[in-house]
């Protein structure tokens, strides 16, 4: 219990805005905001969701046969990476809540680290490979391998938008982290206040759905 | 009663600290988290798109004052491109909601302030970027796809459509944001007693218009977003050369820019209902009609974008559902205007500068309203699709509906936001210039459109020449209108007289605080005990009005 005491002597105090009531409700009214900044998020995926279901109605035999060049192990180690990091970040805001600040920073670095492994493997492994085959968007493909199906280029154009778009907002959730952990190490958060550990923990979750998704449609698609 | 006759007889004062003097110089206005500096900062910025619009909008009528016209025609496509894309991204979206809402949703609400104050200040910074990059583009190479950036033409233009959509998509955030703060303001931060059905309409308005841009406005984002990639990588999907199908692009820019015409109008709607309610006296009829028929609006506005592409190539059967559907959205919409209607039946109407706007609001927006029915009908639309008819049809809505009543709006409120009278009579005959000159140049368009003028030709056949030099001979009039009014608020901020607290004999909360408002908009919590329309516990009226 020593040790609580003594972080608890360096938190810093929230001071809940002036314009609310009381903290209960600025901590509601934050996590509704949020939410609703999800609802925009799920609709702007959806519109590339919708573009990937008209074109596999489209063109069914190529994504069949487009998915095959895409690396399943690499992917399901992603997917795996991911799933890991949702862990942590839930863990680093109960560690907030609990007043364990040493803890809380060890699972931000832990999801940090995680994050910056799922861009490694597409940024070091899987994209450059595709750079390489030339199976690419059609400005720039060059891949002669599926020339038996239709239009294989409209499959690795949605590959590239999609899980290009959610390279970015895990890019986006990285610097968010990073924040925390700056934030985190002043002694922001404790249990009277862990409002953006809270709103990040949502976001990534988010991320991590998206990908949920995006796996078995690429990669599965057989 | 007493209070009231004595506050009725002093000549009104500036209050000694209001949100205009509380801090000064230019960090304070640039750095400031107030949402009535916000509103303001907002309001400067869609009045300067405005004058930039119509400048457009008088260049394309002049183009087609005669045939044969002055400009190329190309750069008349870029012209009204840009009238379209600086109209409707930068000016009218923002309009209402940004300015207007910004200011007064905390206000009406009894609020301190929105939720979240510095979000509020970084999408309006969102905006400024949005607008430089649209700028930008108007410079290196006008768009002249029209505003709505059609494929495959915009994927083979030579213009800055790239930067153009991504001002767009940027401009689209801005709107996003302003539109989630609105929604948590309203649902956290009512102060005791205000409940639901006691907001004051434009706050119903104002929550509806926000609950359609987080719907919509993401949608748009993606299209854009795609537009840019397939003209920067070659996605695929919108180009046919590809394999990728036109009239996917027109379903996704659709499913965004239907409903965007209801984020436009909703909160014209709400100051509608503000300006008939005060300056009939009594209370709105079917108030809660009126409030909940803004998010049936919303609701309904979702599922009729077909009626874009009944000539598209879209299924017989998708036409005929988007065609029932679209009649639907009338219901709702008829409510508003036979509800405004019975309110003014046996009310004590005073013919103030904002309730002549809010008549003639009703007067164009009944007849926009009513033409859209025959576009909405299969067999009547084949036949005006993309003539002037659609152009005459929308410009009823938007511009003699919305600009209007967004004038109005800023007329009743000028004295709230800046402490300053305005000249009547100056504001009514420029409201009057204002009334002859829209309907001289839009409803020339009607019959231009019926007798098979298509839209967006930079010529015409001489058997148009009358009409369409009748319409140009309008839009200066209506510009002589606005310069009238622009005059008009400068003046008034130049020795205009000092406002009293509630110069229109108002009822909603933002009349109980002083003109200019407290930093902090109220000294003390309000507590509401009564509707937002109900005369005994209004606010006593003040100043020149009740004298």
């Amino acid at each position: 219990m020593s040790q609580q005491v003594a972080v608890a002597d360096k938190i810093v105090r929230h001071r809940v805005g002036h314009h609310w009531p009381n903290a209960e409700l600025e901590f509601s009214g934050a996590k509704l905001g949020f939410w609703i900044f999800l609802c925009t998020e799920i609709l702007m995926f959806g519109g590339l969701f919708v573009a990937y279901t008209y074109f596999r109605s489209l063109y069914p035999e190529t994504f069949h046969e487009a998915h095959k060049t895409l690396s399943i192990p690499l992917g399901t180690l992603n997917t795996g990476v991911l799933i890991l990091s949702s862990f942590t970040v839930v863990m680093a805001i109960r560690s907030a809540m609990v007043n364990q600040r040493k803890a809380m920073l060890g699972y931000l670095y832990a999801t940090l680290f995680l994050a910056g492994a799922f861009m490694f493997v597409k940024l070091a492994f899987e994209w450059p490979h595709k750079f390489h085959m030339g199976t690419l968007p059609a400005a720039f493909y060059t891949y002669d391998g599926l020339s038996h199906v239709p239009k294989p280029h409209i499959f690795y154009g949605l590959y590239f938008v999609m899980t290009g778009l959610h390279g970015i907002h895990v890019l986006i959730g990285m610097g968010l982290i990073t924040w925390l952990i700056i934030q985190g190490h002043k002694g922001v958060f404790y249990k009277g206040y862990f409002t953006p550990l809270e709103i990040v923990g949502l976001y990534w979750h988010f991320v991590d759905l998206v990908w949920i998704y995006l796996f078995p449609l690429f990669y599965l698609a057989g | 009663m007493s209070t009231a006759s004595d506050i009725a007889t002093q000549a009104p004062s500036m209050p000694k600290e209001h949100y205009l003097n509380a801090t000064r110089g230019f960090k304070s206005w640039a750095l400031t988290v107030d949402h009535k500096r916000i509103g303001v900062m907002y309001l400067v910025s869609v009045l300067t798109f405005f004058l930039v619009g119509g400048l457009l909008a008088l260049l394309v009528r002049l183009e087609l004052l005669a045939p044969g016209g002055m400009f190329e025609q190309k750069t008349y496509n870029q012209l009204f491109t840009m009238h379209g894309v600086v109209m409707t991204f930068l000016f009218i979206i923002p309009s209402i909601p940004a300015s207007l809402g910004n200011f007064f949703l905390p206000l009406q609400l009894g609020a301190k302030d929105v939720a979240f104050p510095k979000l509020n200040l970084f999408s309006f910074y969102i905006y400024v970027v949005g607008a430089i990059m649209a700028i930008v583009a108007m410079i290196v190479g006008a768009v002249d796809t029209g505003w709505t950036f059609y494929t495959p033409y915009s994927l083979t233009t030579d213009t800055a459509v790239v930067i153009t959509v991504m001002a767009a998509f940027v401009l689209g955030f801005s709107s996003i944001l302003t539109g989630l703060n609105f929604i948590v303001t309203i649902h956290k931060l009512r102060p005791p007693g205000m409940t639901w059905f006691r907001m004051p309409l434009f706050l119903w308005a104002l929550y509806s218009t926000s609950v359609i841009q987080l719907l919509a406005t993401p949608v748009l984002g993606i299209t854009l977003l795609l537009l840019a990639a397939e003209r920067l990588f070659g996605v695929g999907i919108f180009d046919p050369a590809l394999g990728g199908d036109p009239v996917l692009f027109q379903h996704f820019f659709w499913f965004y820019s239907h409903p965007a015409v209801y984020i436009m109008i909703v909160p014209a709607f709400g100051v509608i209902s503000e300006l008939v309610a005060t300056f009939s006296r009594r209370e709105v009829f079917g108030y809660k009609f009126v409030a909940l028929s803004s998010v049936a609006i919303a609701i309904i506005g979702f599922f009729v974008w077909g009626h874009h592409m009944f000539v598209s190539g879209q299924s017989e059967f998708a036409g005929m559902v988007f065609s029932f559907l679209t009649f639907f959205v009338a219901i709702p919409t008829a409510v508003k205007i036979f509800n405004w209607t019975a309110t003014l039946y046996k009310g004590d109407i005073q013919l103030r500068t904002p309730m002549i706007f809010a008549m003639m609001f009703l007067i164009q927006f009944t007849i926009g309203g009513l033409t859209g029915l025959p576009l909405a009908s299969l067999a009547t639309n084949v036949s005006l699709h993309d003539t002037y008819y659609v152009v005459a049809h929308f410009h009823y809505v938007m511009m003699g509906g919305v600009a209007f009543a967004f004038v109005g709006g800023l007329y009743y409120w000028w004295p709230k936001i800046t402490g300053r009278m305005f000249d009547e009579k100056v504001a009514n005959i420029g409201a009057v210039l204002m009334f002859i000159g829209f309907n001289t140049t839009f409803f020339t368009q009607f019959l231009l459109g019926f007798k098979g003028m298509p839209r967006r030709y930079f010529d015409y056949d001489p058997e148009f020449a009358g009409l369409h030099a009748f319409s140009s001979v309008g839009s200066w009039i209506l510009g002589l209108g606005f310069l009238v009014a622009l005059i008009n608020f400068v003046q008034s901020l130049r020795k205009g007289e000092i406002a009293p607290a509630n110069p229109w004999g108002g009822t909603t909360l933002e009349w109980t605080t002083s003109s200019p408002p407290h930093p902090h908009n109220f000294v003390d919590t309000p507590t509401v005990s009564a509707g937002p329309y109900d005369r005994e516990h209004a606010p006593a009226e003040t100043g020149r009005a009740a004298a």
